[in-house]
């Protein structure tokens, strides 16, 4: 039973993660229609910015995550600025832009950096587990776990509690009557870029001490990622906060039961049976089409 | 690639389509070169310098081009110099065969020296053999193979856990726990330890195998504090192995009374975990960065100052080094005007040199005898060398399968 409760904290921990990075890319899904499949590569570009913090600056793994997050949010911005702009018409087109781009990103930081995997430290203040009974929850985890759910009503408030965010759900409600009252679009489209690629690079920072920093790294998360999305119904934060949540579980659940790789294919033909009857998405979101 | 290599390539492509041009109507008309009719002998190197394998065979293709260089410096083989045609297979092994049959047939190289994954060497030995060419293989391996045409640097099972397992028992205990990468390395490891666990009276409390690349382990950790094994037996390779690391330490279990053993883990992975993190753990391997011998402060020296203070080696690339050298002495034996492959492993066979890890000597067999040794990783990402086996230990590339055994004429059924 104790196997129970650890692997199920496990899965909690792996669910945190997996929001972070999906719901960047459901924003961006549910925002503009841009399937980016250099959206790993995000992950990937933050997990590589919090290495050169640490080794050229002497920031921790956590001070970094402010910077590195505007650090890739940057790199979002410009690549929506100067490539991902020009296919909004063209939305089957992005998949294989964005996914240029990552085999791009990925060629940049092998040859800039190199293609050995780079040592970051986790933070020390949260080394250590607590411990109740029998189960044994590891500090740094649950900072992830508290840290994504701060990110989660972040996101929240910037929806529905701000300017930008009224402007952005009526921009997906209808962009073409939006525009006509004035909002401008384009904007719009490069803000949510930049911060689902920002919420990427925060979900590298944080996996740093746990994984091994290649530049490859970000290929097998962001398929994960997109099955949250899938699962969650596009574009619906609900949705993916509670796709993230079921596919770390049982991810978890299964992998103790059978075994990690007989786990995952197991999780992987739920999906499929789930996506048969509810092929929008546990939680669809109501926008007209 | 570096840009020096480039131009010399791009000048050797060039001087090579040339030659190639000249002699065309000579190949055509029946007339074979002999391997050694030029001034210089070439010789392959086969290692990936782009894609996946790159990280490790990068420092196994420094290790081979600075003794190739060396060597030269030194003199070179009866006054001519080694050439060596580098080749980047790219971590494919479809691309290894290619680029091996080129360097056999199109650049005549009395040898190939190349490699790391089992892949790519599966992958290049129907080529040696139908060739009858031979092919320098540093890699450790997991066996069960047996040609005439593969000269084996690398460890064997037998030669890695015959002196660990015995030891592993004694201090932590008989319960092992075996994680690896799933494939056939892992496997046939895991296979010949539990022979000896068998005949030590210890016993296999779960083996389990994840993917290539797999980087979440919260489950594996979670199994292995519900099962309390004494010991964590590993095979992971890469990343794997990296990330398991990085998370045991953060689920904090202790190396003392749970301690990782690994066969795989080395300079370089422990440099990407971090001291800190493969503190404590240990790896069984014939050579140490650490080790103290004369051969090996040059070695390291040496390796230090041409690619980098930073650099470590390894008991791959130091295999890597010391089969050129034992390449080079097979040479010397041999007379100038008649060197073939065939000729260099019949004079490469019974032959004994020091290498960093200590006197070494190639088995009739074609693999290696070494100096098994266990180190236990320190901090400062070096590892201590702990136990070493007090004689040189034999190749026995099948002894988990009793009925067989590759001897000079090959596989042999007793």
């Amino acid at each position: 039973m104790d196997v129970v409760f650890n692997q199920a904290f496990a899965g909690l921990s792996i669910a945190s993660i997996l929001l972070i990075i999906a719901l960047g890319l459901a924003i961006i899904y549910g925002t503009m229609g841009v399937i980016n499949l250099a959206h790993g590569e995000f992950v990937m570009l933050g997990a590589y910015a919090t290495w050169a913090l640490q080794t050229h600056l002497g920031l921790g793994v956590i001070t970094a995550l402010p910077l590195v997050f505007l650090a890739v949010a940057a790199a979002g911005w410009v690549i929506e600025k100067v490539i991902v702009q020009r296919l909004y018409t063209r939305p089957l087109d992005t998949i294989l832009a964005t996914w240029g781009i990552g085999i791009i990103l990925q060629q940049a930081i092998r040859l800039g950096v190199g293609a050995e995997s780079k040592f970051v430290r986790g933070p020390q203040w949260l080394s250590g587990n607590v411990e109740i009974g029998a189960l044994v929850m590891s500090n740094y985890r649950l900072f992830v776990i508290a840290f994504s759910l701060f990110i989660v009503a972040v996101t929240w408030l910037l929806m529905t509690r701000t300017e930008f965010g009224m402007k952005l759900r009526a921009v997906i409600q209808n962009r073409g009557i939006s525009e006509c009252y004035g909002i401008e679009a384009k904007k719009v489209y490069s803000v949510t870029f930049a911060y689902g690629a920002g919420l990427a690079g925060i979900a590298g920072a944080l996996i740093t001490p746990l994984f091994s920093t290649i530049p490859t790294m970000g290929t097998g998360l962001v398929v994960d990622a997109f099955l949250v999305v899938i699962v969650g119904g596009l574009g619906s934060l609900v949705g993916t906060a509670a796709a993230a949540m079921l596919i770390g579980e049982v991810t978890a659940l299964f992998s103790i039961v059978i075994n990690d790789t007989l786990g995952r294919i197991a999780v992987l033909a739920g999906i499929i049976i789930l996506i048969r009857f509810r092929p929008r998405g546990l939680f669809p979101s109501d926008t007209r089409r | 690639m570096r840009r020096r290599d480039f131009l010399g390539r791009a000048g050797a492509a060039g001087t090579m389509g040339l030659a190639g041009g000249l002699s065309m109507p000579a190949l055509l008309s029946g007339a074979r070169r002999a391997y050694a009719a030029e001034d210089d002998i070439p010789v392959g190197l086969l290692f990936s310098l782009t894609g996946a394998v790159a990280v490790v065979e990068h420092t196994l293709h420094d290790a081979a081009l600075m003794a190739i260089e060396e060597i030269n410096a030194a003199g070179g083989v009866h006054g001519k110099q080694l050439r060596p045609i580098i080749e980047d297979p790219a971590s494919d092994p479809a691309t290894y065969a290619d680029r091996a049959r080129r360097l056999m047939i199109r650049d005549k190289c009395v040898s190939v020296f190349g490699s790391y994954t089992s892949s790519s060497r599966q992958a290049v030995l129907p080529i040696a053999e139908q060739r009858n060419n031979l092919y320098w293989y540093p890699t450790l391996y997991e066996g069960r193979e047996c040609s005439r045409n593969i000269m084996y640097g690398g460890a064997l099972a037998n030669q890695q856990q015959d002196i660990l397992l015995p030891w592993l028992v004694e201090n932590f205990g008989k319960k092992f726990y075996m994680i690896g990468n799933n494939y056939v390395y892992p496997k046939e490891e895991n296979n010949y330890c539990r022979i000896l666990l068998e005949q030590l009276g210890g016993e296999v409390v779960h083996e389990e195998y994840v993917p290539m690349g797999h980087s979440d382990f919260s489950s594996v950790i979670n199994r292995i504090r519900a099962e309390e094994p004494d010991v964590i037996f590993t095979t992971l390779v890469g990343d794997s192995d990296v990330a398991f690391a990085r998370q045991y330490h953060a689920a904090e279990l202790d190396p003392e009374k749970m301690p990782v053993c690994s066969l795989t883990r080395s300079e370089v992975e422990v440099k990407a975990i971090g001291g800190e993190a493969a503190a404590g753990h240990f790896s069984s391997a014939p050579y140490f960065m650490g080790h103290q011998s004369a051969e090996n402060e040059t070695f390291v020296e040496n390796y230090k100052a041409r690619f980098g203070a930073d650099e470590v080696t390894h008991f791959v690339s130091e295999a890597a080094y010391f089969q050129v050298y034992q390449f080079k002495a097979a040479l010397d034996k041999l007379d100038p005007a008649n060197i073939s492959p065939t000729a260099i492993r019949d004079a490469a066979v019974g032959m004994t040199m020091m290498a960093p890890q200590g006197e070494i000597l190639i088995d009739e067999n074609l693999h290696t005898h070494l100096w098994p040794k266990v180190g236990q990783w320190q901090s400062d990402g070096q590892a201590k060398v702990i136990l070493q086996s007090d004689e040189r230990i034999s190749p026995k590339p099948y002894a988990a399968y009793p009925g067989q055994d590759c001897t000079g004429e090959g596989l042999v059924k007793t």
